[in-house]
């Protein structure tokens, strides 16, 4: 068949599925006619037409824009038919409640590396700067140690503010800004062989180490711990399952198993980004804590670390403990 | 290695599809235009929240974090694969079998986006994208995603109305015949003179009374195709 009388016989039928697709592109929902009905329920059909349409042309070698027209119609098909919506709104609570827990389990190995580089280098560093006040200065400048200093201070009405005007709204700004971005970068960085996750962990261990001896050492201990007591369950946990995350694309390119390097990076990138929702809304409660109820003055020290306590529990409690066998079992039916 | 900027995938129905990948330049300006539309919104803000004050701040920074972070996934997850500036290039973003990227792969390649950006102006990007088969930056190849054209040049067979149809003097192999129907069809992007200049090569294969080498093989392109 010569390709002009091809296309005369289907060109009406080609135009058909081309205003199809096109509506079923513009949501024309309220228009659902019978016709619209009919036109969806031959649709399956219609597309394996198109199919054999596109493959005929290929095989008769038609000219290249024939070819092209009959590609897109197929490539609508194929997305129409194939692509997959992501409302489903039980699998996500289920994911949250599940998921994440059973996400960070199968991935022990590069948890326990990423908490010794970050806290290994916490407590090292908190413990130097005790014994010698100096070392400090080797990881922040004289004006950050000063403004860290004012934050403390045990006559503020609010902590951890560099100035007393700034409202809680601000704050709360600017630990998602600030902190849900250092939890992704460490996250991504970890694509360079893990190095750059290692590097931004025990980069981040130093300096909180060293504040916290600053502090400790300064005798600010009744407004520094109430402070970072009640965020720092969420804040510090969900800092190092970030870098975790970004160690195993690392691992995956270096020991890639039986997989190529491309392939054995998907496979760790899809079961890292399952811990990197749950960082996420992690850092988001770690914000919030931080901004509205760590900060006030007003509340007992006593209150604040006891909720601070329960929240500390709670976090290791649903992270590591919770619900054993229903997390096994969401980890075995979500095999990747 | 051999470069092909098209790529090939098996449907579950045994047909191939293709689609043309997109190279470092168009994805260049798609992301200053992005980039762009999000400074404008920012410094719109900043103005507004210069008068607000410390909520406004606030205010400031989560948008800030938004449009960083959460704009390309929005527009992938919700718009087709396509931010503004991707929509201007006609260009847009899809897994690397052809089906619409979902919720995962897009936060995989746009948290990504600051590991191609190191050391600074996407530098490991820029790299990636130009050294490997499918341009895809780190992010892209990690989330399993390529950016394809989003429109291709559909067939027009209006250039051909004027033309009238030759038939050949003598057999025309299969290839030669897919040389003569394209060259028929693909008129706008060539200049006359260099339509005259490439059909000018088949001249001592020409009938004699042949008068413009580019008509007679047009004519023929007509003529193979299914006009008499």
């Amino acid at each position: 068949m010569k390709q002009t009388e091809f296309e005369n016989r289907y060109t009406a039928f080609w135009s058909e599925m081309e205003t199809f697709f096109d509506q079923a592109s513009s949501l024309a929902s309220s228009e659902q006619d019978d016709k619209r009905a009919a036109q969806i329920a031959a649709f399956p059909k219609n597309y394996r037409l198109l199919c054999q349409h596109l493959a005929m042309a290929k095989s008769r070698r038609y000219a290249a824009g024939l070819i092209t027209r009959l590609n897109n119609l197929v490539q609508q098909g194929y997305e129409t038919l194939y692509g997959q919506s992501i409302n489903k709104r039980a699998s996500i609570i289920d994911f949250l409640i599940y998921g994440f827990p059973a996400a960070l389990r199968s991935n022990g190995n590069c948890l326990w590396l990423a908490a010794a580089v970050f806290v290994l280098p916490y407590v090292a560093m908190m413990a130097a700067v005790m014994l010698n006040d100096q070392i400090i200065y080797s990881v922040m400048d004289a004006e950050s140690v000063r403004s860290m200093e004012s934050m403390y201070d045990p006559e503020l009405r609010k902590l951890g503010r560099e100035r007393q005007s700034d409202t809680d709204i601000y704050m709360f700004g600017y630990y998602i800004e600030n902190n849900i971005g250092i939890g992704f970068r460490s996250f991504a960085m970890g694509i360079f062989a893990g190095i750059g996750s290692l590097v931004i962990l025990a980069y981040n261990g130093l300096v909180i180490g060293a504040v916290s001896g600053h502090m400790t050492a300064l005798g600010f201990v009744d407004t520094f711990y109430p402070f970072v007591i009640g965020h720092g369950s969420f804040e510090l946990t969900a800092i190092v399952f970030s870098g975790a995350a970004g160690l195993k694309l690392g691992f995956s390119l270096l020991a890639p198993g039986s997989h190529t390097r491309l392939k054995a990076l998907q496979i760790a990138a899809k079961d890292a980004i399952k811990i990197m929702y749950g960082v996420f809304v992690m850092l988001l409660i770690a914000a919030f804590v931080e901004a509205f109820w760590s900060s006030s003055s007003t509340m007992p020290n006593a209150v604040k670390y006891s909720v601070g306590a329960l929240l500390w529990v709670f976090v290791y409690y649903y992270c590591f403990f919770f619900a054993r066998s229903r997390v096994a079992h969401y980890q075995s039916r979500h095999v990747s | 290695m051999k470069l092909d900027t098209v790529a090939l995938v098996e449907t579950p129905e045994g047909t191939d599809l293709h689609a043309d990948l997109v190279g470092l330049l168009p994805r260049a300006l798609a992301y200053i235009v992005d980039f762009s539309i999000r400074a404008g919104i920012i410094f719109a803000l900043w103005i507004f929240a210069i008068f607000l004050g410390g909520t406004g701040w606030g205010l400031f920074l989560i948008v800030f974090f938004l449009l960083e972070w959460w704009y390309p996934v929005y527009f992938e997850v919700f718009r087709g694969g396509q931010t503004w500036g991707k929509r201007i290039y006609k260009i847009k973003v899809v897994s690397d079998d052809l089906t619409p990227i979902r919720l995962g792969p897009s936060l995989i390649r746009n948290l990504l986006r600051s590991a191609d950006i190191f050391p600074s102006f996407y530098g490991v990007g820029i790299l990636c994208i130009l050294t490997t088969r499918r341009f895809q930056r780190l992010g892209d190849l990690a989330a399993g995603t390529v950016v394809i054209y989003s429109e291709n040049e559909v067939h027009d067979t209006s250039a051909l109305n004027a033309v009238s149809a030759v038939t050949p003097h003598h057999p025309i192999g299969e290839d030669q015949q897919m040389a003569f129907i394209n060259f028929a069809l693909n008129r706008g992007n060539m200049s006359q003179e260099r339509q005259e200049e490439i059909a000018e090569i088949i001249r001592p294969r020409l009938p004699l009374n042949a008068d413009r080498a580019s008509d007679y093989v047009r004519g023929v392109g007509k003529w193979l195709l299914g006009a008499k």
